[in-house]
């Protein structure tokens, strides 16, 4: 950590984690400061200035603190540091590795207690990608080490503005990350080093690209109710909002595993700590079925949970989408997961409530939505300058208070995210998994399959709810024949294409492939128009497909009963097909 | 250090504001006046102005009480010495014995690293069937017990605090009726139970800073004691009430309520408590059991809604009876394959014979036939809820699962019972032990 402080100040007030300091000099906004407690020092962000008077909170617990204490001021924002080690590390929401905390502490997370985000004493293989002469701007890459299955350019530091000639790079060799790999030379003729590392504020999005474009590409979770019916873009985002126990961290965990991204970063923000455990734990010892590798090779966790410091699970996100953004420069397509986003914005009422800020809907700040906004627009697909494509995608769980979507933080996300994978207690109480509600959620991205054939399957999804809806008033035997069929079409789609076994290793992963494919044959099912002599026939056979169907789902495509079992499945639909 | 004050300057609600140097935030300092005296925290601190929170409140605090600072925070006497005894919500004993001459340990301590945490692995025997068997309680968990105002929820803590094979027993009582105090006393003075329990009691009728006490109070030596490897089960009763008490704080100290009058950070707070729950790789575990009532029967009241958020799952206690619907224990599947090999199938089939039993009482109600697949339903839905859900039914896991197989045979011929052959084979109880039951279930 930085000890040369730029200036100082001393306590004059505290309430809560918030502090009152009286300063001398000059302060900037949002700079960290650290109040002194014996020989502890204790992290903290300016977040109000008041003449003489500025406000502090504290990212950790305050008690003992006194009037007279000794604050320093940093002089600089709240910054993560961006460099080649990110990769498998488990971050509390300030970058401080937790598990290197735990060799230095024990079981507790002692406050004061401050590690750098990158390792100092490990050295990386550099291979040099410029030569002397040569002219770069910020985000362009240095060289490059590897990292795990990456190539992990070293770039140019994003703040630096305009045109620079190298005037010195190292040869290919073993470097720590702050050892000094180039020099370059700004327009005025002044040198400046190029260290493997950089500092970046975690608030301000990183934006040493060409362009920005419009996310269009399916992003395959291997989840068929997504990526078929409510689909994600690489570089767009998505919340999912459901009540507690309706699944939305299994659904997160799911993603975290499957989706067909370069990096994943999980942030747990706020939520139970024993769920991070399961991640922590189990992804060493799996395997990335894209690449073979231990999946915690792509991953890198931020894991701010309920019982840690309030302040820094606010900046836990910032901290995830900032370390996003940074390996978004080296072209690669990131997936974030922050679960979930209600702690967050608590957090921020928390903040507003002892800053005695007027506060908004349930006390929630007025600038929210603002707030929230920032935040998912900091996704996005981009070009780089080389030409390559990089993209950042965000996916956020929100827990609505008493599962109601009609409140604040839940009504701010829909209205600056591209999909909406709302889950229903109803679905989870009937063990219909994933419980994404098939006909409140939507998407704004493109789907896999052919958007006529996906209309008509929600139509003859939503109508097989009306009809179920009102055969609750009118008996089964006051149900039209053709209504009746709609139903168990709706109900078939339902239980064979939306629900999906997690757990099975072929049903639970779904390659896009294999969902065109699937989906080609259940579009086909539900368009058949059927004739049955009665009723009871009717839901019989509809049974027995739902169970070849579900057999079905358990094959793997390459295996020879794979096209059997289709086979047979629309055999036996056919022998029911009108006028045959 | 210990300088004297005097001279308060305001008295809002249980606050006292005074001014003073060198104070540290979260200090206690103890106020006197005549022959009483209380202890009180540091809440705030602005310049030179101390506000204290008083803990038996402000009621004939006059201004010129005598304040001394006693220069650290709250903290708990702790030795093993706990074992047996009684304290209320500011640690003072309760049991008429002399206050634990131990050193102190703080309360609120720093939360466990989350890399040091590891996968559950050792289940909670508590000797109750509707647990052990269908929702396991399991080491490091933290559940709520949601019930109503009226239901027995403290007899089935005491009941818990009994049978529950675990070291220590820590219980804290929030708001709790002097009556219900009693019961828990006598019931594990007669047991000889209080022996491995340490109790906090806060009743409705002491002041309600205490209340905000207990819990940290709890956990606080229920760390110490998992520290020395003891495995360690808190009983909490009830965490409305210790909402509630941070509600009634929060707006006498004109915070901005959030939702139904409850402070902002309800949820930090509740889960600040609970996620103390934890389980040492290398020392003892504690586990949380909280008695949540729920008012008005409403799950989506802030309190269980942010509970529910929290806890890995809940216990509905409803009519008397753990409901198999709706309870949960999100983390029974990492022991209940290490019980025995049948444990999970008939957990399982169970259940869903119990849901269509429901479903079949919900025709016969309507008048509709019943057939002899509903009565045999019918016989096993009233086996069960004699037999396995009534709350007086004590049974090892082993026993529950033979009795479980026991109504299974009573009801139901091998075939139509749903249970994998194998098992049918291994478990189902022997002409001599089940003849009683074969006469009776007749043949279909």
């Amino acid at each position: 950590m930085n000890d040369s402080a730029s200036s100082h100040g001393t306590i004059d007030g505290v309430n809560g984690n918030l502090i009152r300091v009286t300063f001398p000099e000059a302060v900037r906004q949002n700079e960290v400061g650290y109040a002194r407690i014996g020989g502890l020092r204790l992290k903290a962000e300016i977040v109000r200035v008041r003449g003489r008077q500025c406000w502090l909170q504290v990212f950790e617990d305050t008690s003992g603190l006194k009037v007279g204490d000794p604050v320093d001021f940093s002089g600089e924002l709240l910054s993560v540091e961006l460099g080649p080690g990110l990769l498998t590390s488990v971050y509390d929401g300030l970058q401080n590795p937790l598990p290197e905390l735990a060799e230095q502490a024990g079981f507790f997370l002692e406050r004061g207690q401050y590690i750098d985000g990158l390792d100092r004493s490990k050295v990386w293989a550099f291979s040099p990608g410029v030569q002397v002469g040569d002219t770069v701007r910020s985000g362009d890459a240095v060289g490059s080490v590897p990292e795990g299955m990456f190539t992990h350019r070293i770039l140019l530091p994003f703040d630096w503005r305009g045109e620079f000639t190298v005037r010195d790079i190292s040869p290919a060799g073993d470097y720590t990350v702050d050892t000094v790999v180039a020099k370059v030379e700004d327009a005025s003729g002044e040198l400046r080093d190029v260290k493997m590392f950089q500092s970046w504020p975690v608030k301000k999005a990183i934006q040493a690209y060409e362009e920005r474009l419009r996310p269009t590409e399916n992003m395959s979770t291997q989840v068929r109710i997504i990526d078929t019916f409510f689909p994600v873009a690489r570089g767009g985002t998505y919340c999912i909002p459901g009540p507690f126990g309706a699944g939305k961290t299994v659904l997160q965990q799911i993603t975290s595993r499957r989706a067909d991204v370069d990096i994943v970063i999980v942030a747990a923000c706020g939520e139970r700590a024993g769920e991070v455990v399961e991640t922590l734990r189990e992804f060493p010892e799996l395997d990335d079925p894209r690449t073979g590798r231990s999946l915690m090779e792509r991953t890198l966790i931020i894991c701010n949970t309920s019982s840690m410091p309030v302040a820094s699970r606010e900046a836990s996100v910032y901290t995830a989408v900032t370390i996003a953004e940074y390996y978004r420069q080296m072209g690669l397509n990131v997936l974030l997961l922050a679960d979930s986003t209600s702690r967050w914005a608590q957090a921020l009422r928390e903040l507003s409530g002892r800053l005695e800020e007027i506060p908004g809907e349930e006390a929630f700040p007025a600038y929210l939505e603002t707030v929230i906004a920032n935040f998912y627009e900091r996704a996005g697909l981009v070009r780089l300058r080389d030409g390559s494509e990089g993209s950042v995608t965000i996916g956020g769980t929100v827990s609505p208070a008493g599962g109601n979507f009609e409140e604040p933080v839940t009504q701010s996300t829909l209205k600056v995210v591209g999909a909406f994978h709302g889950l229903s207690r109803e679905r989870s109480d009937q063990r219909r998994y994933p419980s994404i509600d098939p006909l409140d959620s939507w998407s704004k991205y493109p789907s896999l399959v052919d958007d006529l054939q996906l209309d008509e399957t929600r139509r003859t999804l939503r109508n097989g709810r009306d009809v179920e809806q009102m055969m609750k008033v009118v008996g089964e035997e006051g149900t039209a024949m053709d209504d009746f069929i709609l139903f168990l079409k709706a109900e078939f789609l339902d239980e064979v294409y939306l629900q999906q076994d997690a757990f099975h290793d072929v049903d639970g992963a779904s390659s896009a492939d294999r969902q065109q494919h699937v989906f080609g044959v259940i579009h086909r099912i539900l368009t058949t128009p059927l004739t049955f002599p009665g009723r009871d026939q009717a839901r019989q056979e509809f049974v027995r497909w739902q169970q070849m169907a579900k057999d079905w789902n358990r094959t793997p495509m390459e295996d020879p009963g794979f096209a059997e079992q289709e086979t047979k499945l629309l055999s036996s639909v056919e022998a029911f097909r009108t006028d045959s | 250090m210990h300088t004297l004050y005097h001279g308060i300057e305001n008295i809002v609600g249980n606050v006292l504001m005074l001014r003073a140097q060198d104070v540290g935030y979260g200090d206690l300092a103890e106020v006197s006046f005549g022959e009483d005296s209380s202890l009180a925290q540091v809440i705030q601190l602005d310049g030179d102005k101390v506000y204290l929170q008083v803990f038996s409140g402000s009621r004939g605090i006059p201004t010129d009480a005598t304040v001394r600072f006693l220069g650290h925070g709250l903290n708990v006497p702790f030795s093993e010495d706990l074992l047996g005894r009684i304290f209320d919500g500011s640690a003072r004993p309760r049991d008429g014995r002399p206050q634990l001459d131990a050193e102190p340990v703080g309360v609120a301590g720093p939360s466990v690293n989350p890399a040091q945490r590891i996968i559950p692995r050792k289940m909670v025997r508590t000797g109750i069937p509707m647990i052990d068997v269908f929702n396991t309680l399991v080491q490091s968990q933290k559940l709520p017990i949601f019930s109503v105002a009226g239901e027995p929820y403290n007899p089935l803590l005491a009941r818990i605090a009994l049978q529950a094979e675990v070291d220590v027993i820590v219980l804290g009582g929030m708001g709790l009726k002097y009556d219900d105090y009693l019961f828990f006393r006598e019931t594990l003075e007669e047991a000889g139970s209080l022996s491995r329990t340490v109790m906090y009691v806060h009743t409705a009728a002491d002041p309600t800073v205490e209340c905000l006490f207990v819990p940290d109070l709890c956990l606080a030596v229920a760390e110490k004691f998992a520290l020395e490897n003891k495995e360690v089960l808190v009983l909490l009763t009830d965490m409305t009430n210790y909402a509630d008490a941070m509600k009634e704080i929060a707006i006498t100290m004109e915070k901005i309520p959030s939702n139904r009058g409850y402070p902002g950070d309800l949820y930090s707070q509740l889960a600040a408590r609970y996620e103390k729950a934890v389980d040492f790789e290398t020392a003892g575990s504690i586990t949380v059991l909280a008695a949540t009532t729920m008012p008005g029967d409403d799950v989506t009241h802030p309190v269980p809604d942010n509970t529910g958020y929290i806890t890995e799952g809940q216990f509905y206690l409803r009519n008397g009876r753990i409901e198999p619907f709706g309870s949960l224990s999100r983390l029974k599947q990492f022991v209940n394959d290490k019980t025995r090999e049948d444990h999970r199938k008939i957990m399982d089939r169970m259940i869903q014979l119990y849901a269509n039993y429901r479903s079949t009482e919900e025709k016969r109600s309507m008048g509709f036939r019943m057939t002899e697949w509903d009565s045999k339903l019918a016989k096993f839905g009233g086996l069960f809820e004699s037999r396995l859900m009534d709350l007086r039914v004590t049974l090892h896991i082993e026993d529950a699962l033979d009795t479980c197989w026991q109504i299974l045979a009573e009801c139901f011929e091998p075939d139509e019972c749903g249970m994998p052959s194998e098992l049918i084979e291994q478990f189902w109880p022997t002409k001599e032990s089940g003849a009683i039951a074969q006469e009776s279930s007749g043949t279909p």
